[in-house]
């Protein structure tokens, strides 16, 4: 291809992405869209095909992001090149998200006939508009008896303020709409604007490692062009790689001989770490290197911290060998190793949020077989000590001496709630009830509000969230960055059991709260730790003053005085439940400790609403 | 030694508890069923010719449920291809409802059977129908005395602890009226809530309230102490005799021995095979009419599992493993397939060693499945 013909082929490309609230039907307007443009055939179809980890097809949410190129045949006689960028759709990626929006031009929001505009509606939708994108709105699951597709046309306008006149009306599964959206795509969605005479400059939106190519990145280009054998240059790290290929998704790897002006495609340079290619940076050609980065680069950096235990201690090197294959693909995840005297050896795990940390306790379980043991999570905390020396910890158990300790700082985030303004007063006080400190709030229109507040990210990350969906009926939106470190009156609470300090079980909490989370924690434990043949006391302690107390009662009986016949296998399998159960528990001294239960810090409040 | 179960999968009412394969019993094709389940003793027992059968257990289901005609049908055609061995023992299970008068009884009595297990589950109407049980206390003396009458004096009752509606108070009336019939056998299973019971789904609406586990960990040794004190000995986890008394055909399962399975969803455990029939009735008969085997799964039982279900099973029993027979079954010393497994359990006070036989404490019964999944072998090792 030369420079003109690039030029040419840059007013055929159409970049978007699909936005929507989960299980609005993102993922199956995309597979009709692949089918559409036989990009690929029938055979080959699978639900979702986008969604290409095991795990995402099971929760139903995307991971990785993908970017797949597809050609469209156009009523107009010409054919288009689409590239549908995927995106994650979770707070803890939304920097990923913002990322992969930034690669392209449109964006389709896909918003339910009967649900309506619901909160990650709205924060996708104004994720789209921060990155300038042209939004198509479509209505999907208009078949459903319940579908009410003008109501939902007012709310797209009412509350997100773009208009939804002509918004196109789909079933996704039925195929309904989807040859006018494509159609809208070609028209609505501009061109890309680069100059294929500049510099080259690319954003990373994606990074994947693969076993024989290295890390795999997938770019945009902004301007120019790149082919095999130029050397690049990464922005923001000045390193620089010499390309072994450059090609496309369509949607396995096709190799292409250039990428220019306006592509989305992948680019191998024999790149060993993904860590040396962040999400968000811009890569240029060493010996024509663009004159600025684009913008928005952040370095990700986890903000909570949990240990990670096998409960077989025998699988240490086991769990170290998955968390670097983990690490080959997840820039995010950090760790390091650490001892903990009831656990064990194990490591130190840094993550972006608590779905990242379940996403990643999910893949160690089942793509490598381990049984885990996590501890709950925490943040970094900055100890004053009395000689004004600064200690960094983000185990409890690491805590000083409290005679030794001036201060106590934590990390605080600014907080964006983004809520009709039905929930302000709850929201409101939930903030409050989690130490946050109002900072202002401002109406988005009639009715949405955007309200800020400094908040501890320990209250973030303990069960704000969850916190806040059920006080707004799910309709919240909640978007935060670090802030800063501020003093607060912390302490270091000792969970016993029988009697011994299980340091797995420590945490920080705030002298205020302590008496009463003392009391939650130990009820949560009573629950999820199992009666054994002995009775347990459960005790939580600052310092030796105790503070909340309780037995769980020794059990009485355990054996199955029932008649199953001949059904020996029965038996079997009843025995060996009861022996796989106990291979997921950890022995702390004489006593059986579940995997839930090092969790039972963190989700206190579900136990207690269980019970009401 | 040969052992048969036979499966009768009809029932005159559904209890609220249970999960055994079973169907109500009206509209069903009960004739051809009892044909088609004499063709599968025949069949099978074509290959065993030699082998003596020491005893029978029909079971279900409600194997009473049947009319006498039926019954006589199936019982004369066991007599036929199935004899038991004189001294054998020969058990049917029935409901006291179906013993109102004597007609099954008697034809039961002229086949040959000579123990019955009569599901009385409770002497306390208010609980026997909240379970859905349809007869009451006194139709269950009526139904004993009438068993007696005809000549039958092995006769064994159940009773089911931790029902809903129950108190230690009430299981100890249960239990007073069963003994003061002075039978020769008793059995007493917990309630265990399986799925696909009527139970479970008032469970999951949170409708069923049932004793708390100390409730029934009390009626457990409530019962035990109660037998006891009457001079009937605890032989297994659940199963209470007058000396001399026990039932072979139990005995014959915890000893991990053989046994021909016939019947819709029956389990038999022949040399290395445990196999297991085709559970729905008309999957059963269907192989059957083409004078095929309605076997649904094979499970060949490799050398780890025998022992695994030597020790587990043999362990529910009072009298426990003998070492000695161990050894000469299988080859190798207890201690040389679970190596310390058992020292560590006798010094916890679990297992003890009485004349070379490993059996479980008083104590450790009330958490045997806890020492049984110790003799669970690891897969890795």
């Amino acid at each position: 291809m030369d420079r003109n013909e690039m030029i040419e082929h840059q007013k055929e490309i159409r970049n978007f992405s699909i936005v929507a609230h989960i299980d609005h039907g993102k993922s199956t307007i995309a597979d009709r869209i692949l089918e559409m443009t036989d990009t690929v055939s029938q055979r080959e179809m699978q639900d979702q095909i986008l969604d290409d980890m095991d795990l995402e097809r099971e929760r139903g949410i995307t991971i990785k992001l993908n970017a797949v190129q597809l050609h469209y045949h156009a009523k107009d006689g010409k054919t288009y090149v689409f590239h549908l960028i995927d995106t994650p759709g979770h707070v803890d990626f939304s920097y990923e998200v913002s990322r992969s929006l930034a690669a392209c031009e449109g964006a389709i929001l896909v918003v339910d006939a009967a649900q309506g505009v619901e909160a990650q509606t709205l924060a996708n939708a104004y994720l789209a508009v921060d990155n300038d994108l042209e939004i198509i709105p479509v209505i999907n699951k208009i078949d459903l008896p319940s579908a009410d597709p003008d109501r939902v046309k007012e709310e797209i306008e009412e509350m997100i303020g773009i208009d939804a006149s002509d918004a196109v009306l789909a079933s996704a599964k039925e195929g309904i709409g989807i040859p006018e959206l494509l159609e809208k795509i070609v028209h609505e969605v501009p061109a890309p604007s680069g100059d294929v005479n500049a510099p080259f400059k690319a954003l990373i939106f994606d990074s994947v490692y693969d076993n024989y190519r290295g890390v795999v990145l997938s770019i945009r280009v902004i301007d120019g062009f790149v082919k095999v054998g130029d050397t690049i240059e990464l922005m923001n790290n000045q390193k620089r790689f010499e390309v072994t290929e450059v090609g496309v998704m369509s949607p396995k790897a096709v190799q292409t001989a250039t990428l220019s002006a306006g592509d989305v495609g992948y680019l191998t340079a024999s790149i060993k770490s993904v860590k040396d290619t962040r999400v968000g940076d811009t890569i240029t050609l060493a010996d024509r290197p663009a004159e600025k980065a684009l913008p928005g680069y952040r370095k990700i950096t986890p903000m909570v911290y949990s240990g990670m235990y096998p409960v077989d201690n025998a699988k240490f090197n086991d769990l170290r060998e998955a968390l670097e294959k983990l690490q080959l693909n997840d820039a995010a995840l950090e760790f390091e190793p650490e001892t903990s005297k009831a656990l064990g050896f194990g490591f130190r795990c840094g993550f972006l949020g608590l779905l990242h940390m379940d996403v990643v306790q999910e893949r160690l379980e089942r793509e490598f077989n381990l049984d885990l043991i996590m501890t709950a999570p925490a943040v970094d905390y900055h100890i004053i000590l009395t000689d004004d020396t600064k200690k960094v910890i983000d185990n409890p158990a690491e805590m000083p001496e409290a005679t030794s300790i001036k201060e106590i700082q934590e990390p605080y985030v600014k907080a964006q709630i983004m809520v009709p303004n039905d929930y302000v007063g709850p929201v409101m006080e939930l903030s409050q009830r989690k130490r946050g400190e109002f900072v202002t709030m401002d109406y988005l229109d009639k009715y949405r509000v955007n309200i800020i507040y400094d908040i501890p990210l320990s209250e973030i990350i303990y069960d704000f969230f969850d916190d806040l969906k059920s006080n707004t009926k799910g309709y919240a939106s909640l978007d935060y960055e670090i802030e800063g470190y501020r003093a607060s009156d912390l302490v270091k609470m000792d969970i016993l059991i029988n009697g011994e300090v299980v340091d797995a079980l420590s945490s920080i909490v705030h002298k205020d709260f302590a008496f009463e989370r003392g009391k939650e924690i130990v009820s949560a434990l009573k629950t999820t730790i199992p009666r054994q043949q002995f009775e347990i006391p459960i005790q939580a302690a600052i310092g030796n003053k105790i503070i909340a107390r309780s037995n769980i009662k020794a059990y009485r009986k355990n054996v199955l005085a029932k008649c199953y016949g001949g059904d020996i296998t029965r038996k079997r399998k009843l025995l060996e439940k009861q022996k796989a159960g106990k291979k997921r528990m950890k022995s702390v001294g004489s006593v059986e400790i579940p995997q839930e239960a090092f969790m039972s810090i963190l989700r206190t409040d579900e136990t207690e609403s269980h019970k009401n | 030694m040969a052992a048969a179960y036979i499966h009768i999968p009809f029932c005159d009412f559904i209890c609220y508890y249970c999960d055994f394969n079973k169907v109500f019993i009206e509209g069903q094709p009960v004739d051809e069923y009892i044909d088609l389940l004499l063709r599968e003793i025949k069949m099978t027992m074509a290959h065993y010719r030699q082998e003596p059968i020491d005893t029978i257990y029909i079971g279900g289901g409600t194997p009473s449920s049947i009319s006498p005609q039926q019954l006589e049908h199936l019982l004369s055609g066991i007599q036929k291809y199935l004899p038991v061995k004189s001294g054998g023992e020969f058990t049917i299970e029935c409901n006291p409802n179906n013993l109102l008068d004597t007609t099954r009884l008697e034809v039961m009595r002229t086949y040959g059977v000579n123990r019955l297990s009569i599901g009385v589950q409770s002497f306390n109407d208010a609980v026997l129908k909240k379970i859905g049980r349809k007869h009451s206390a006194q139709d269950a003396l009526t139904a004993i005395h009438n068993a007696h009458k005809v000549g039958f004096e092995n006769i064994s009752i159940d009773l089911i602890f931790r029902l809903p509606g129950q108190d230690t108070a009430d299981f100890k009336q249960t239990l007073a009226q069963a003994i003061a019939l002075d039978l020769p056998h008793y059995a007493t299973y917990s309630l265990i809530l399986e799925r696909k019971t009527i139970f479970y789904n008032l469970q999951r609406q949170g409708r069923l309230h049932l004793p708390s586990e100390d409730a029934e960990a009390d009626m457990y040794e409530l019962a035990i102490n109660e037998f006891s004190k009457h001079g009937l000995n605890q032989y297994e986890i659940s199963n209470f005799a007058k000396p001399g008394k026990e039932s072979k055909h139990n005995l014959m399962y915890w000893h991990n021995e053989h046994y021909f399975g016939f019947g819709a969803g029956a389990y038999g455990y022949l040399d290395r095979d445990r196999y297991h029939n085709n559970g729905p009735i008309q999957q059963y008969m269907a192989p059957l009419r083409k004078h095929k085997l309605p076997v649904f799964e094979h499970h060949l039982v490799p050398f780890s599992e025998q022992v695994e279900e030597e020790m587990f099973l043999g362990l529910r029993t009072n009298k426990g493993v003998s070492k000695q027979h161990f050894q000469d079954k299988y080859g190798y010393t207890i201690d040389e397939i679970y190596g310390d497994t058992v020292k560590n359990l006798i010094q916890r006070h679990l297992l003890v060693d009485v004349n070379g036989h490993i059996c479980l404490t008083h104590d450790s019964r009330f958490f045997g499945n806890n020492v049984f999944a110790e003799f669970l072998l690891d897969d890795e090792t």
